[in-house]
């Protein structure tokens, strides 16, 4: 009889639902597979050295930061999730040497120096991709026109930047910003991919539907209530991708469910008031780093009430 | 759908998870585990205060002798368990609590003679004093596993009233499989309890909670309830399969709609909750006289031949164990109650109690801790509404003001957060250290 053993004593519960950090940031790196092969059908064989040099220097970054900080390099996957969606924002044309710095930026100062996974205020791709809007404006705002349109190498407009284009319904110019050839940043090109792999996410239950519905709906209503196309402006710029990928983070998202929804329209409201308003012809990146910095206050507020709570008990005597 | 009209409609919550069920023994009857050499019983073996020892080192006791009792309020005697002689002391670790208590340790002189039992002749004419009497004297506790006196759970104050019985037969953990073989094979038993506490309470409504991975034991039980013509008084309410159903809170949100307030009980809502177990224990202390002295153990797991077991309490673990043909495999852990909420045990020669409902033997590992990544998940699923996430950032930064705050004495501690943490965070035990702690320094009154 094999009875003596050593036998593990730990605190209950003693089974575990078995979806790991790494799982989780797998499968939105699976999600974002089909988004990073438009960008290199639409954009050529240089997006996939973005992406490359940005994955890379975002584990490496991430690697040596853990190394100084004398703490353990997990290779969970949330660095090449960063890398994915920071090579994804940039310009077709950007020099490689600026992703890397981005790429730096992302991991060492947005994520590391606030702890690491879990712990950073900001959405780490977005506010690198903001650092390198204001390091680097020239750079990262030319855009070249899709391989599809057979103009390769030309500068060209995004449509959020011409004006033009705002108020008119054009089922053509739909149709190219759905499949994604048009200008503008690598990966938010093409609505379709991005939906696709939003909704793996989605069915995979791995992002809560508030967020997204929510933001992309209140634009929706919006941009109508003003009078313009709708359908152009969920279409347009990053707005899929954020509403997706980005606002959808879970570390820089309120936790609560009433939270999602309010942080789901306050984004919605802001991106259309700075695409509108603004300076810029895009609204999404700081849309979302805005309600980022509003996400703990939010998950203060937004907690359900907890079961049996008839009045708060006073304190004894 | 079902003309009796005994079975309600199915009722389902959005919080908790599917667990794997594993209920490897459900088809498993119930067979006899053999008397061990010698049977350590636990003094301690309900919710309340420990008893004191009534028989000596040397002493002969029979099986079903009172051998330890409290004259606090809230405690419950123990009986021996088999005939034989004292032969001495021992301290046992309290699985919930933890700490040590004082154990009789009672050598078998294999002829199991027990006591003059005393059936009543007429249970139907027994005084309400006289039923809370005999089930007090067999010693009984919850079976589901929190083992609280039961006849101070049938005597609720007279402030409160209670209109609703919920016989709780959910059995909500993986692995476990006694609560469904005892409405299988005792489930007329069960109801005769239940007719007692009928009578003791006199609710407006009596419903059997079970979950509809049992659909044989609904049907049964709904035989039973038609046979016996009770098919407008008490009705079953099948539950959806998921953890933690078959919690008293959870069973009267679902079952009556009414949450019971922050750090009260059930009662306070009206409602009054026995296990299948439970109720099968005071039938056969009120009718038949007969004390508490064992009861079903699902042994399951990584072991060779998993079965239901009548165990007498005191039995060791590793005889259990050595009877369902012995460890498997690599396993080691073992786990005495359910895998969600269970203990682990690291000495095979410990005793089962009253609470032990299960014994499960499994491959474990422990897994390295991350950081919370704010996936939300414990939140969505905790049946109580609570954010385990802070409640444990609270507790480890030791700001159990901050718990308190956020009502961690809510939690019963059911696990589902730390099952559904991607980043195997122990949120409950975070929190249990965070209660204990903030027990710990309320002021006594």
């Amino acid at each position: 009889m094999k009875l003596q053993r050593a036998f593990l004593v730990s605190p209950s519960p003693h089974l575990w639902r078995g979806i790991s950090i790494s799982r989780i940031m797998y499968l939105v790196v699976l999600a974002l597979l089909l988004p990073t092969g438009a960008a290199i059908y639409f954009f050529g064989l240089r997006a996939l050295a973005i992406l490359a040099v940005s994955v890379a220097v975002s584990l490496l970054t991430e690697y040596l930061c853990k190394k100084m900080r004398r703490r353990a390099f997990v290779m969970d996957g949330s660095a090449v999730v960063t890398g994915m969606l920071l090579g994804l924002t940039m310009p077709p044309t950007v020099p490689l040497w600026m992703v890397a710095v981005g790429a730096v930026f992302a991991i060492a100062i947005v994520k590391e120096a606030f702890g690491g996974l879990g712990h950073n205020i900001f959405n780490p791709a977005l506010a690198a991709r903001a650092f390198m809007a204001v390091s680097f404006p020239l750079p990262m705002t030319t855009w070249v026109a899709p391989r599809g349109l057979g103009l390769d190498g030309l500068t060209s407009a995004t449509p959020l930047s011409g004006d033009s284009v705002w108020q008119q319904f054009d089922p053509a110019a739909h149709q190219a910003m759905f499949l994604g050839n048009t200008s503008g940043s690598l990966g938010e090109t093409s609505a379709l991919a991005l939906l696709i792999g939003g909704c793996l996410l989605l069915g995979l239950r791995m992002i809560d539907w508030r967020i997204p519905v929510f933001y992309i709906g209140v634009v929706a209503v919006f941009t109508l209530a003003l009078g313009q196309d709708p359908i152009f402006h969920i279409l347009a710029g990053g707005l899929m991708i954020g509403a997706f990928f980005m606002a959808t983070d879970y570390v820089t998202s309120p936790l609560t469910n009433r939270g999602k929804i309010i942080f789901g329209i306050s984004l919605g409201v802001l991106t259309v008031l700075i695409r509108q308003f603004g300076g810029m012809p895009e609204g999404v990146l700081y849309s979302i780093l805005i309600m980022n910095a509003f996400t703990p206050l939010i998950d203060r507020y937004t907690g359900e009430k907890p079961y049996g709570l008839v009045k708060r008990a006073k304190d004894a005597g | 759908m079902n003309k009796s009209g005994v079975i309600l409609k199915k009722k389902s919550s959005p919080h908790g998870v599917k667990v794997p069920e594993r209920k490897l023994t459900a088809g498993r009857p119930i067979e006899r585990a053999p008397l061990p050499e010698k049977a350590v019983i636990s003094l301690h073996q309900n919710l309340g205060a420990p008893g004191e020892a009534l028989v000596r080192r040397g002493d002969r006791v029979l099986t079903g002798q009172r051998i330890g009792d409290s004259d606090k309020f809230v405690s419950a005697p123990v009986h021996a368990t088999l005939s034989g002689e004292v032969t001495g002391t021992t301290m046992v670790i309290n699985p919930p609590t933890a700490q040590p208590v004082e154990a009789l340790v009672i050598g078998s002189d294999g002829t199991d003679e027990w006591v003059q039992l005393e059936p009543a002749d007429r249970p139907e004419d027994l005084s309400a004093e006289e039923i809370l009497d005999r089930i007090r004297q067999a010693g009984i506790v919850g079976l589901g596993g929190a083992a609280f006196p039961s006849h101070i759970k049938l005597a609720p104050p007279k402030k409160a009233t209670i209109d609703t019985i919920i016989l709780n037969g959910c059995e909500c953990e993986p692995y476990a499989t006694s609560d469904h073989r005892v409405m299988l094979e005792y489930g007329d038993r069960v109801l005769s309890g239940l007719n007692i506490i009928r009578r003791l309470l006199s609710p407006q409504s009596v419903y059997i909670a079970i979950e509809d991975n049992k659909e044989d034991a609904i049907a049964h039980m709904e035989d039973l309830i038609i046979g016996m013509g009770l098919e407008e008084t008490i009705k079953i309410v099948p539950l959806e399969s998921k953890y933690p159903m078959g919690a008293e809170r959870v069973l009267t949100k679902l079952l009556l709609n009414r949450e019971v307030p922050i750090g009260g009980l059930p009662l306070d809502v009206g409602a009054v909750i026995h296990n299948v177990g439970t109720t099968k224990a005071i039938h056969e202390a009120v009718v038949e006289g007969r004390p508490l002295i064992e009861r079903v153990v699902t042994v399951t797991g990584a072991v060779k031949d998993p079965k239901n077991l009548m165990v007498r309490f005191g039995t060791p673990l590793r005889t259990l164990i050595e009877f369902c043909g012995g460890i498997v495999g690599s396993a080691n852990k073992v786990i005495l109650g359910g895998p969600m909420m269970g203990f682990a045990q690291f000495d095979l020669d410990f005793p089962t109690v009253k609470g032990t409902n299960s014994v499960i033997v499994k491959d474990d590992s422990a897994l390295a801790e991350q950081q919370c990544i704010r996936c939300g998940r414990c939140i969505e699923v905790c049946p109580m509404r609570l954010m385990p996430t802070a409640l444990a950032r609270y507790a480890q930064a030791g700001h159990y003001d901050l718990c308190k705050e956020a009502y961690v004495d809510n939690c019963f501690e059911c696990g589902v957060c730390t099952y559904a943490c991607p980043a195997n965070i122990p949120i409950v035990q975070h929190i249990k250290v965070a209660k204990r702690e903030l027990a710990r320094r309320a002021p006594r009154k």
